[in-house]
């Protein structure tokens, strides 16, 4: 029974994990790298969009990643009981 | 008051209080010295994770290299903070949860093996020591800029600073001095960029500034950077140079270096509960990214001044800062077409020495300029700057009030000294832990212990210094083989040891020797032209040594995986310890401050 349970948070935790990565690799590598020429061509005041999330906006998109994870755990620990 | 008066001023100030807060927050037990007790607030935690992590490279080094690369200096920023984001999501939690020391301490116990163990304190040792020499060599430089007195003496005095408060408080004084000294850092990184950035745009965020018009004229200005750059024959600084390949490992050999960093990721045990562990993380990051942010910002009003400062300006109507960093042997200028302007301009204006000039003695030309002997003739570029002066010179550059001036001197110092700190503790910790109570002498008191780990943090202290005043020919690539290392070796082992409860023993131990034995063989063939060497046509997929350790990582996974499908898979008890780390509650002891 235990043993369930422990497998049931489990998934949940590495179902959110992978979304978070999803939206961490997405804001970098994607916006940032592989498609930075592509979105260079959009602008943003003086900013050409994809240098803006190389050198700023995937910074930001990484601290509100950590803080929803944060949220999204602490509600789990809660359902589950394993919050102390 | 002169520069100089302001500079001792405030550095006396901020050194006064670091020892204060050491002197308060002593050590008294090997758990005190090792991780603060494990009652650190997760904010305290965070502030004091951002000053462990923001380094002399950080501070002084990062905003000058984005400087000169344009947007290939995104690796730096994507890389040095994306890695904080696997930091919390993968490794912080758990760590805290198993609830030891030392990241060998999770080697050795979760692979059951002493093998294990001793591979991770060498990969710590290996690490901490490449990445401890640069501070040093960072306290050294700002001393001999702005107090005037020789470079190994600034080191020396560096030396002893920190030896006070490591040796005396261990992680506890260590955590606190470092919420001081992310204070002063942070301050002395924001009230320049914020004047700068009210000077060139009228905007008091550095971090929109960048990004709108400059005063009096209707360009914005990134638009007029690339239009200079591209005049002097530079890349457009928002287009760079590099491979997109190349930009792509190098930012993934960053992060997982950075998530795979000793002194970092000690920094998580020292929090009560699991929950701690991860807001701390997060903490972490939104300090770090004020800095890292504003970076990019100065960059671009820097190498917009320094150009426009510069070029086409006769040497004798330079302002005092160029002269001064003249005498630094960080700047220099060679009248090639001799017309007594400076012509700046895309290429290496010297060659030989490593790109770097080298002065006649204290000769001088016949503008007042210091005598260059290896000027490279191919080029028409007459300016060398090292891009390691740009933030401490931008405020000069800038013509803002010497007291900003010195409390930048001083931001720099912190900045050093509190990753050195945090370095040497890892260091100190392997030894007196890892290896002599875990290995060598089991029955060791507490208290025996904590004399060993003493000692050991000041031995350790005596190297760094000595690497600081002999520096090793190429610290940079020695800073670049710390992350790839970092990420070949420690990563994955972690990674699988949390998420692959069949992974044994056998399959880490040959994942992390191969990955390190690939990383610097990959090192020393590219970088100190051993093993025939090579040139950038040779590297393997396009990839430099910096992004080699993304590749050496995927090597170290799939060997882990394939040996433990062919090996034993690791005892009952072992796989408990897995299922115990993933659920978060009952973390064990900590202690009130």
């Amino acid at each position: 029974m235990s043993l369930q349970k422990h497998q049931k948070y489990w998934k949940e935790n590495l179902k959110y994990l992978a979304i978070l990565l999803s939206i961490w690799f997405l804001v970098s590598y994607v916006f940032g790298i592989l498609l930075v020429d592509q979105l260079n061509t959009i602008r943003i005041g003086g900013f050409k969009l994809g240098f803006w999330f190389a050198q700023q906006g995937s910074i930001y998109v990484f601290v509100i990643l950590i803080f929803i994870y944060v949220r999204l755990m602490n509600k789990l620990d809660k359902k589950y009981g394993y919050n102390d | 008051m002169s520069v100089q008066d302001w500079t001792y001023i405030i550095v006396t100030l901020t050194f006064a209080v670091y020892i204060g807060i050491a002197i308060w927050s002593r050590a008294g037990s090997t758990k005190e010295f090792y991780v603060a007790g494990g009652g650190v607030s997760p904010l305290a935690n965070g502030l004091a994770t951002a000053a462990d992590w923001m380094s002399a490279a950080s501070f002084l080094g990062m905003a000058g290299l984005i400087s000169f690369n344009g947007y290939d200096g995104s690796v730096y920023l994507m890389g040095w903070t994306g890695g904080y984001v696997l930091l919390a999501l993968l490794l912080a939690p758990y760590l805290r949860k198993f609830g030891k020391f030392t990241v060998p301490d999770f080697i050795g116990d979760r692979y059951y093996s002493n093998i294990a163990r001793t591979v991770a304190v060498f990969c710590a040792l290996l690490v901490s020591f490449t990445y401890v020499a640069g501070q040093m060599r960072g306290v050294g430089l700002v001393f001999s800029r702005f107090l005037e007195v020789d470079i190994n003496t600034g080191v020396i005095i560096g030396m002893f600073i920190v030896l006070f408060y490591a040796v005396l408080g261990g992680m506890k004084g260590i955590t606190y001095t470092q919420v001081a000294q992310y204070c002063v850092l942070i301050f002395a990184f924001m009230v320049p960029a914020i004047f700068i950035s009210i000077q060139m745009t009228g905007n008091p965020i550095p971090q929109l500034g960048m990004g709108s018009s400059v005063i009096g004229e209707n360009v914005y200005l990134l638009d007029k950077l690339d239009g200079l750059s591209t005049e002097l024959g530079f890349a457009e600084y928002t287009n760079g140079s590099k491979s997109m390949i190349d930009i792509f490992f190098i930012t993934a050999a960053l992060m997982v270096g950075t998530a795979g960093l000793p002194h970092v990721i000690v920094r998580f045990f020292t929090v009560p509960k699991v929950k701690d562990a991860r807001k701390s993380a997060g903490y972490a990051l939104l300090f770090i990214a004020i800095l890292y942010t504003t970076a990019p910002a100065i960059s671009v009003f820097a190498r917009t001044n320094l150009i426009e400062t510069v070029s086409n300006e006769k040497y004798e109507n330079l302002p005092e800062w160029f002269k001064k960093w003249e005498d630094t042997a960080l700047l220099g200028w060679i009248d090639k077409n001799d017309d007594g302007q400076i012509q700046y301009l895309n290429g290496s204006a010297v060659e030989g020495n490593k790109n770097k000039p080298v002065f006649d003695g204290k000769n001088r030309g016949k503008h007042g300029e210091r005598v260059i002997i290896n000027a490279n003739l191919a080029t028409k570029n007459e300016l060398f700057v090292d891009p390691d002066i740009m933030v401490l010179a931008n405020p000069e550059i800038a013509k803002l009030p010497n007291w900003v001036i010195a409390l930048v001197a001083a931001g720099g110092l912190a900045a050093a000294l509190s990753t050195a700190a945090g370095l040497l503790l890892v260091i100190s910790t392997s030894v007196s832990h890892d290896l002599i109570k875990k290995q060598l002498k089991p029955n060791i008191t507490d208290k025996g212990e904590l004399i060993a780990a003493r000692l050991s943090a000041v031995v350790a202290v005596v190297i760094a210094g000595w690497f600081g005043i002999h520096p090793p020919d190429l610290v940079a690539a020695t800073v670049a083989l710390a992350f790839g290392l970092a990420a070949a070796s420690f990563f994955p082992a972690i990674i699988l040891g949390i998420f692959y409860k069949k992974m044994n023993k056998e399959g880490a131990i040959a994942g992390m020797v191969i990955g390190i034995l690939l990383m610097l063989f990959y090192m020393m063939k590219f970088k100190f032209d051993w093993f025939g060497g090579g040139t950038t046509e040779d590297w393997w997929f396009g990839i430099s040594p910096e992004g080699f350790g993304t590749v050496a990582m995927m090597v170290n996974f799939i060997v882990s995986i394939i040996i433990s499908k062919f090996t034993p898979a690791p005892p009952e008890e072992v796989q408990e310890i897995v299922e115990n780390i993933r659920i978060p509650n009952n973390a064990g002891g900590a202690q009130e401050h």
